[in-house]
């Protein structure tokens, strides 16, 4: 519930306690006034009136009940009279003032008022790149969690005042602004910072495909260098979107899909993905890889669709099993029944089959069409659809051997662009790559690493991200090579814990898996894959000179202007 | 017509004229000046002041902004009464007078500043 003018809080205020203060003012100068008019002791056979000065003092002590007896002089019987009526009227002056303002506190609009006022001077305030996740459901939450994770500051819209909510809940290292309201409006993403420099991407990523849809125009119309990413079920709103230049597109089910079918024609390839792209810190499980043979699809909706066309196009005969009839022109075989009942399963040739897919929109029918099927045959390869997070128990219960979350697949898919935009074109050359080259580079890296995913990052060697760096190689500096230069700083005998996956050129070409003497160049961008801590070293190395010169030379400068001179003239 | 621009007006033209009654007569004599119409002033200032809260406006701003004026320019003039008459020991002579009825001037042309917009607002809407 935003308000379009927001900025009106003390206006708000001024114009609810126009009536009390008046009020107020007027039982003021009417006490003042009486008691300058009443007249006082009689002194010298002429009675004393108070001067003005003396009544308001009075007055102002008395009202604001703190009574300091009768000044300068005492007051007459008509003046205490007077003064008993004003310390009656001033209590109900102040309670009536005092009560319209606490009645303004309580007010839902007020406190609207307030909540989204502060969101934008915390926004305003920010002076660090951010990113902006409209929609704080479970993908939201999950890329939140991530970011955060990895000291990325994020501002969040959720129309849900539940939701927002569970932002303070939540145990997160940086405080994320949250704004309760509509991302589809573009004032509210106007308050939420689209259009500052710091915004750095703004991610789509509510339930609602329209919402998403909106958000994409909003980014696109209010702040086209701020690239967009949108979560979309829809094949025509995702058409939508990218006919105006939404830059990523994320639809869970086709990434799904193409994931699927990558694991069926190319498993390490697949693993290796997953192993780059999870969320930091996870482990990663390596399942055994999806056989060819016939394959069970249960519930021909959107994901169904897609997954019986992926499957089509690495030439698997696909059986559908649906409640429906069958559209017209289907090209696969149709069974019209009931996929968590035994006869439906038997009638499309579960016991033939080497897989099957439960992917209906829910969660229990996906569980009990996967039982079913298992009890059936029990070496069945078994991908399942989880479609609510809160159902992790019983899926992870089950234990099939490919599960699909969408929430998680797409909080992995936008980490990946937004973090490490260069991961894509290696992603891509691994895709396109053969079998036994994936395998034995998957081999090679979980040796090294582990199966627990690892860190992904990229260094650009420019002024801004590698000072140090950029200014030895500037003037036709020496060559540094990458295996001098991925060095721990505290003893450069040890190779750094991470590996260069690319080299992406000034040119645009791509070096894919460098070799250790290979030449770094000004304007190169690096992708590596590490442990944190190796990411810190070599960002050390690359920032500081004296760092960099020992790791390249294994001399030790001495750091002050003082001490480089006297080294020099002794050198 | 309706009744809150009725007491608007009034407030406005009654700060106005309050002032006006205080600030005439000669400037250094005491008994042209009553302290009642000073006080009469602050209050209804005081009042006026208060009405115009909350008004988003240009015209709305401008109207707080000189009732703030003349409000600031009376309590000094009441603060000079009351340092003259209790704080100095000198009572109400030519001098301080002259200082209070010259701060209220101010406040006058402020408050007068006040009624034109009015005025101009009013024959703005042409109703």
């Amino acid at each position: 519930m935003i308000q379009s003018q927001h900025r009106g809080i003390i206006f708000l205020v001024l114009r609810r306690m126009r009536a009390p203060l008046a009020v107020l003012i007027s039982i003021f100068a009417i006490a003042v006034l009486g008691l300058t008019v009443i007249p006082g002791i009689e002194v010298d056979g002429e009675a004393r009136r108070m001067s003005f000065f003396h009544a308001f003092y009075f007055i102002s002590y008395t009202a604001t009940t703190i009574g300091f007896g009768e000044v300068p002089i005492e007051f007459s019987e008509a003046q205490r009279m007077w003064v008993t009526v004003c310390i009656y009227l001033s209590v109900v002056g102040w309670a009536y003032a005092i009560g319209a303002l606490f009645a303004l506190m309580q007010d839902t609009a007020f406190r609207d008022a307030v909540r989204t006022e502060r969101f934008a001077r915390e926004v305003r305030r920010l002076a660090e790149p951010f990113y902006l996740v409209c929609g704080y459901g479970e993908t939201g939450r999950l890329v939140t969690r991530a970011l955060d994770h990895l000291g990325i500051r994020v501002v969040a819209v959720e129309i849900d005042p539940a939701k927002a909510a569970e932002l303070d809940l939540h145990s997160l290292w940086a405080d994320v602004p949250s704004v309760v309201g509509d991302a589809a409006k573009p004032q509210v993403l106007r308050l939420a910072g689209l259009e500052k420099p710091e915004c750095r991407g703004v991610m789509a990523l509510t339930n609602d495909d329209q919402t998403n849809l909106a958000v994409a125009i909003t980014a696109r119309l209010l702040a086209p260098q701020v690239p967009a990413l949108c979560r979309t079920r829809n094949v025509e709103i995702a058409a939508n979107m990218a006919s105006f230049g939404t830059r990523h597109i994320i639809n869970p089910f086709e990434k799904f899909g193409e994931y699927l079918a990558l694991a069926l024609h190319s498993p390490s390839a697949y693993h290796l993905l997953e192993w780059l792209t999870g969320i930091d810190g996870t482990e990663v499980e390596p399942h055994r890889d999806p056989p060819r043979g016939t394959w069970v699809l249960c519930g021909y909706g959107n994901f169904g669709r897609l997954l019986a066309n992926a499957l089509e196009h690495e030439q698997m005969p696909v059986v559908l099993i649906d409640r429906d009839p069958p559209p017209d022109g289907t090209p696969h075989r149709w069974v019209q029944g009931d996929g968590t009942c035994a006869p439906a399963l038997l009638e499309a040739g579960i016991r033939d089959a080497c897989g099957i897919v439960a992917c209906t929109g829910s969660d229990v029918d996906n569980l009990s069409i996967c039982v079913t099927a298992r009890e059936l045959k029990p070496d069945l390869f078994v991908v399942v659809r989880q479609n609510h997070f809160s159902n992790n128990p019983l899926f992870d219960a089950f234990e099939a051997d490919a599960r699909v979350v969408p929430s998680r697949i797409i909080a992995h898919e936008c980490l990946a662009i937004l973090t490490t935009p260069l991961l894509v074109p290696f992603l891509d050359e691994v895709k396109a790559a053969r079998e036994d080259w994936s395998a034995a580079l998957l081999a090679r890296l979980t040796e090294r690493f582990g199966w627990r995913v690892p860190h992904v990052w990229s260094v650009r060697v420019n002024a801004r991200q590698a000072p140090a760096l950029f200014a030895l190689l500037m003037p036709a500096g020496p060559d540094v090579t990458i295996d001098a230069l991925l060095r721990d700083h505290a003893r450069r005998d040890c190779a750094l814990h991470c590996e260069v996956l690319l080299i992406r050129r000034d040119d645009g070409s791509n070096c894919l898996l460098p070799k250790g003497d290979q030449a770094i160049r000004v304007g190169d961008e690096l992708l590596l894959v590490g442990d944190r801590q190796a990411r810190s070293h070599l960002s050390l190395t690359v920032e500081n000179p004296n760092t960099l010169d020992y790791v390249l030379g294994g001399r030790d400068l001495p750091g002050g202007w003082v001490w480089q001179r006297l080294s020099r003239r002794h050198g | 017509m309706n009744l809150e621009k009725v007491v608007f007006g009034f407030v406005i033209v009654l700060a106005a004229t309050l002032n006006f009654g205080f600030f005439v007569g000669d400037i250094d004599q005491t008994q042209h000046h009553d302290i009642y119409e000073l006080f009469a002033a602050i209050v209804v200032n005081l009042i006026a002041t208060v009405l115009k809260f909350g008004d988003r406006t240009q015209i709305g701003a401008i109207h707080l902004s000189t009732s703030l004026v003349a409000d600031l320019q009376l309590i000094a003039a009441a603060c000079v009464w009351a340092y003259a008459s209790h704080v100095a020991g000198v009572g109400m002579d030519a001098g301080y007078t002259a200082k209070v009825v010259s701060l209220s001037g101010g406040a006058l042309f402020a408050n007068v500043v006040s009624v034109i917009i009015l005025i101009a607002e009013t024959i703005m809407q042409r109703r």
